[in-house]
């Protein structure tokens, strides 16, 4: 689904990404994991074709980043809730509806898949960070696109609703929609079923959450310190 | 580009102060000009503001507004999704076309009772133009604002010498040769040019014609720069 080589992003004048290679399976629910500033947020604007790029290729779907018809096939969910505060949550997914020219029906349907549904008329003004989050990643998702590209999508979310939405995100998968979650929280690697470990703006590893064994902190630990497990 | 319009006249409605700001600050300014200057002054004076208030806050209203959205992130989202850039700004210029005309019947009204001839049907269009090439202009300054204070700092850059040259403050034939020409080009000298005009009831005279020309043309050349300048790529 995505094809990620040799990418290099500076920005500012710094080098944030440096030669990564990596590709994503169509289907898969792929974790990129790594420390916060480890570039997370710039290779996912990257494969959204909002970031400019400095070298290297990213393709999604057979096309090149940033292609206009790849715009209909990407729900993306910035790392900041990017809705407007003065609206109600229904508003806000109705307006986002419009301009992904999708049913408006789709409002209930994806306001249940986030567990938002009974705060629907409420201003997102008023509403926690979480619930703002989750509401940003309901706007993500409200087209059903078949690429979800989600920016720390479970951060300072209580377990179970976590719990709630990762099976959302493999019900999604099951149905045909790929998925690339960040997170920088190692725990949230067990619930994917590919990763991509970032550290310091390269690539340390692509694996599965088998791969590293039982103890993700350890297992990422000794990978940065280039230590056999 | 419908979607965006109600949507951004959904966020005004919740907005109170901001709505009051666009539909009475001009009509209360316009009321300090009457009392500050003599009854003489003002129907020199006045019918020339008919063609800055709208701009000024128009201006305001709408590079705030539009630095919100780039601020919150939603612009970023909005450009990643399959919208049309010109989709959003002309959104963004029908909601505040339709507020930019109401405020300017207000504004006239006003006048009128303060006690300005405005015998012409046609300084609404005037003012109307005005407010829109104020709002287009507006956009066009968001983009390279950060701070809502920043955008407080151009409007003395943008907004001030426009003023100063538009012949509200002393006749345009008076004025040093280079002046008059920087002043040729600076849009709002014909939206004071057509409003002094129309209340000396000139009607629609060529003159009046070429004021109106050259609002409109103004007014897409500055949403035209607003289109290409946004970016749906960023460093
Ligand atoms: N807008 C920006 N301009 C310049 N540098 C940036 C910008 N945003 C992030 N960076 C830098 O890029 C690096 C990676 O950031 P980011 O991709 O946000 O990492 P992550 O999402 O993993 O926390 C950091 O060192 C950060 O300082
Ligand atoms: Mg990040």
């Amino acid at each position: 689904m995505i094809e990620i080589s040799e990418l290099v992003v500076d920005r500012d004048g710094t080098r944030v990404l440096d030669d990564v290679t990596a590709v994503v399976r169509k289907g898969s629910v792929t974790g990129l994991l790594g420390p916060s500033g480890s570039g997370k947020t710039t290779l996912l604007r990257a494969i959204v074709g909002v970031q400019r790029i400095t070298g290297g290729s990213v393709r999604v779907a057979g096309l090149p980043a940033g292609h206009p018809e790849l715009r209909a096939l990407i729900g993306y969910q910035t790392q900041a809730p990017s809705v407007y505060a003065d609206l109600t949550v229904a508003e806000n997914l109705r307006y986002f509806a419009s301009i992904a020219r999708c049913d408006r029906r789709r409002v209930a349907a994806v306001l249940e898949d986030v567990r938002m549904s009974e705060l629907a008329g409420q201003l997102v003004s008023r509403l926690s960070g979480g619930q703002r989050a989750r509401v940003s990643l309901a706007t993500a998702m409200i087209a059903r696109p078949p690429l979800l590209v989600l920016d720390e999508p479970t951060v300072g979310l209580d377990p179970l609703l976590r719990r709630d939405l990762w099976r959302t995100f493999h019900r999604l998968a099951a149905e045909g929609t790929t998925l690339l979650v960040s997170s920088h929280v190692m725990d949230e690697a067990r619930r994917c079923t590919d990763l991509l470990l970032l550290r310091e703006g390269g690539l340390l590893a692509a694996c599965t959450p088998a791969e590293l064994g039982d103890d993700l902190e350890d297992a990422f630990c000794r990978l940065v310190e280039g230590v056999p497990a | 580009m419908i979607a965006t319009a109600l949507r951004v006249a959904n966020q005004l409605r919740r907005d109170p102060g901001t709505l009051a700001l666009l539909l009475v600050v001009p009509a209360v300014l316009m009321t300090l000009f009457r009392y500050l200057f003599s009854e003489f002054l003002f129907t020199l004076v006045g019918p020339s503001m008919l063609g800055v208030f709208p701009f000024i806050v128009m201006f305001a209203v709408t590079a705030v507004t539009m630095l919100r959205e780039r601020t919150a992130g939603t612009l970023e989202r909005l450009l990643a999704m399959p919208m049309r850039k010109v989709d959003l700004l002309l959104g963004y210029a029908l909601t505040f076309g339709v507020i930019a005309t109401v405020q300017s019947g207000v504004l006239i009204a006003w006048s009128v009772f303060l006690g300005l001839d405005a015998p012409s049907g046609l300084l609404v269009l005037v003012a109307v133009l005005d407010g829109v090439l104020g709002m287009a202009l507006g956009l066009f300054v968001s983009v390279f604002a950060r701070t809502e204070f920043q955008v407080g700092q151009m409007m003395p850059a943008f907004v001030l010498p426009q003023l100063l040259l538009s012949g509200v403050f002393g006749p345009r034939e008076e004025m040093a040769d280079v002046l008059r020409w920087i002043s040729d080009a600076l849009p709002m000298t014909y939206a004071v040019d057509a409003s002094s005009r129309l209340v000396r009831d000139e009607g629609l005279s060529g003159e009046v014609v070429r004021d109106l020309v050259v609002l409109g043309g103004a007014t897409l050349l500055a949403l035209v720069l607003g289109a290409a300048t946004l970016r749906r790529q960023t460093r």
